[in-house]
């Protein structure tokens, strides 16, 4: 039950798979153009990941490892038709505002990030409950950005009026470029927070967040090994370079040596 | 400032002109523009004029202060961005559209992204769109003498005929700044003979709108027709004190030219082929984005270098 609970808040916070691992930016982005289509397109994922990752981790030991991805993928879309045609019988209004985001979901990169990183490796229970967490963590992430954005761009919450009869909404924000404010917004609150806590001396490594723009320490992984490379490289470059400078420098004394020899000799 | 110096490809020659000079020198060729704007449009046109400039300063000077960094509000330059949005902004716009215009111009457009020199788009352009898209009503809400009407371009979109003598002197609806085309000429001339500003980008730029209007236009080169493009909206505004903003145009000579020529094409294909009837603020914004593209593709070719050799 431990791993469990271990799980469900490293799918919401540590691990939040909007703000901490920057993943599925596309639905993201595209539909929280209010608070109840995040929360919609939230749980839709969620129920389709949890869905995957039971049966991809009860599947692990027989799918070959060299056709994982596409076994992964069929086991997803079929969750998905699922999931969208009870959506389109039961909830139509919530099948129309998501529209084509529905049968994306078959390509998000969080299910199958989860599916390949942790449901083909590990045991049923604790996948289920990876799957619930990465769920619930994406959903409260697009609830707050869908929130933020129907509040300033229609003054609404889940479609009720919060502000005051005066306000004029800010229609930005439920259009495209809105949600890159938002979701830019949100990010740089949250790095706030984590160099303030630096600051204070407290350990803020359970707050991470897409890149802390450290590229050198960034780890083996990404970029911050390439640029260490590209660095060795440089300075290789620069002492040959020093060298040949060198090297010519003294042949050149050589010649004017001898040239200054032959004079002599010659006078 | 004393760390961006890379302003224009090599060679420099040393000059006693700093960013405060030519930055004062815009504001006073704006000002008969914006003058007359009061005039045209009354008491509350001034009001807008005010308080977008007062807020363009403050937000520099409040973020420099909280960034505990050198606070660069003498140069001018925040002055010129509130004037130009202000400019850019229909009188009948209430005072806080001057106001979230001029702060979005300024924190978000400039100074996240590293203050003056750093700025990917024209900063008051950036807020015009921004407001345009946000507000569309207030922003296109155009009234003159208590009368609420359609400007000469959507006008002339719908197929009426406008009356291009009154367009030229100014006696004309829309934005504070863009309605006369005379005093935007006088300011232009000014900023040409103290050489703040050349003719490679705001030539290019109209001459190509001209043929683009005229041999895609439908109208052919029908004299009326095209000096009523010229005379309204904001392309007269936008082609020498928009498009020729040193940061976000390229610097490269052979560039600058040939961002003329997007700017010219853009403006053509949105105000003839777009839904609105003006395309001005999203041609130059377009172009400032493609700017990196351009000066890379125009690179000049290094003395002594061969044609066509790598590096």
């Amino acid at each position: 039950m431990n791993n469990a609970k271990e799980r469900l808040v490293n799918g919401l916070f540590k691990e939040n798979p909007t703000f901490v691992l920057m993943l599925g930016m596309c639905p993201t982005l595209a539909v929280t153009t209010s608070a109840m289509n995040g929360l919609g397109m939230g749980l839709t994922t969620t129920v389709v990941l949890a869905l995957s990752n039971v049966m991809i981790s009860l599947l692990r030991n027989i799918i070959p490892d060299k056709v994982r991805i596409p076994a992964f993928i069929v086991v997803i879309a079929s969750f998905v038709t699922i999931v969208e045609l009870l959506l389109e019988g039961f909830i139509p209004s919530l099948y129309d505002a998501l529209g084509i985001y529905i049968p994306l979901i078959v390509v998000n990169c969080i299910i199958l990030g989860r599916a390949e990183s942790y449901a083909s490796k590990n045991p049923v229970f604790s996948s289920l409950f990876d799957g619930l967490g990465m769920g619930l963590g994406f959903t409260m992430a697009l609830t707050i950005i869908g929130a933020i954005r129907e509040v300033l761009g229609a003054g609404e919450v889940f479609g009720y009026h919060v502000m005051p009869a005066s306000y004029v909404p800010v229609s930005i924000f439920v259009l495209a470029p809105g949600a890159f404010f938002v979701l830019a917004g949100l990010t740089a609150i949250q790095n706030y927070i984590k160099i303030q806590g630096e600051k204070k001396g407290k350990d803020m490594s359970k707050i991470q967040s897409g890149c802390n723009f450290d590229c050198m320490n960034c780890g083996d992984m990404g970029c911050g090994k390439r640029t260490a490379e590209i660095k060795v490289e440089e300075v290789k470059n620069e002492e040959s370079k020093i060298e040949e400078v060198k090297n010519e420098e003294s042949k050149i004394e050589e010649v004017k040596n001898e040239e200054e020899k032959q004079e002599g000799g010659a006078e | 400032m004393s760390e961006l110096k890379k302003v224009s490809s090599n060679p420099h020659v040393r000059a006693k002109i700093t960013t405060g000079h030519i930055m004062l020198a815009v504001v006073i060729a704006l000002l008969p523009t914006a003058i007359y704007g009061i005039y045209n449009f009354g008491i509350n046109a001034a009001i807008l004029i005010l308080v977008t400039v007062a807020t363009t300063v403050l937000t520099e000077y409040v973020y420099e202060k909280a960034m505990k960094k050198k606070i660069t509000i003498g140069d001018f330059s925040a002055v010129v961005t509130g004037l130009l949005l202000a400019l850019n902004l229909p009188a009948s716009a209430p005072w806080w559209i001057g106001v979230i215009g001029g702060v979005f111009a300024i924190l978000v457009v400039k100074m996240l992204f590293g203050g003056l020199g750093q700025n990917f788009m024209n900063p008051a352009l950036a807020a015009r769109c921004f407001l345009l898209i946000s507000f569309t009503g207030i922003m296109t809400n155009f009234e003159c003498d208590a009368y609420t009407g359609a400007t000469p371009l959507a006008l002339l979109k719908s197929g009426e005929s406008v009356d291009v003598y009154n367009m030229v002197l100014g006696r004309c609806n829309g934005t504070i700044g863009e309605t006369s085309m005379t005093l935007i000429l006088v300011g232009a001339i000014v900023l040409l003979l103290l050489g703040i500003i050349d003719l490679r980008v705001p030539g290019t730029y109209i001459v190509s709108f001209v043929i683009f209007l005229g041999l895609f236009g439908g109208r052919g080169f029908d004299t009326n027709y095209i000096s009523a493009h010229l005379a309204g909206g904001g392309l007269m505004l936008g082609a020498f004190f928009m498009a020729t903003d040193y940061v976000t145009r390229p610097i490269t000579v052979k560039g600058q030219y040939l961002y003329g020529v997007l700017l010219g094409f853009l403006t053509f294909v949105f105000r003839v082929f777009g839904p609105s009837a003006e395309g001005v603020s999203y041609a130059i914004i377009i172009g400032n984005l493609l700017v990196p593209l351009i000066e890379k593709v125009t690179r000049p070719r290094a003395f002594g270098k061969k044609r066509g050799a790598k590096k």
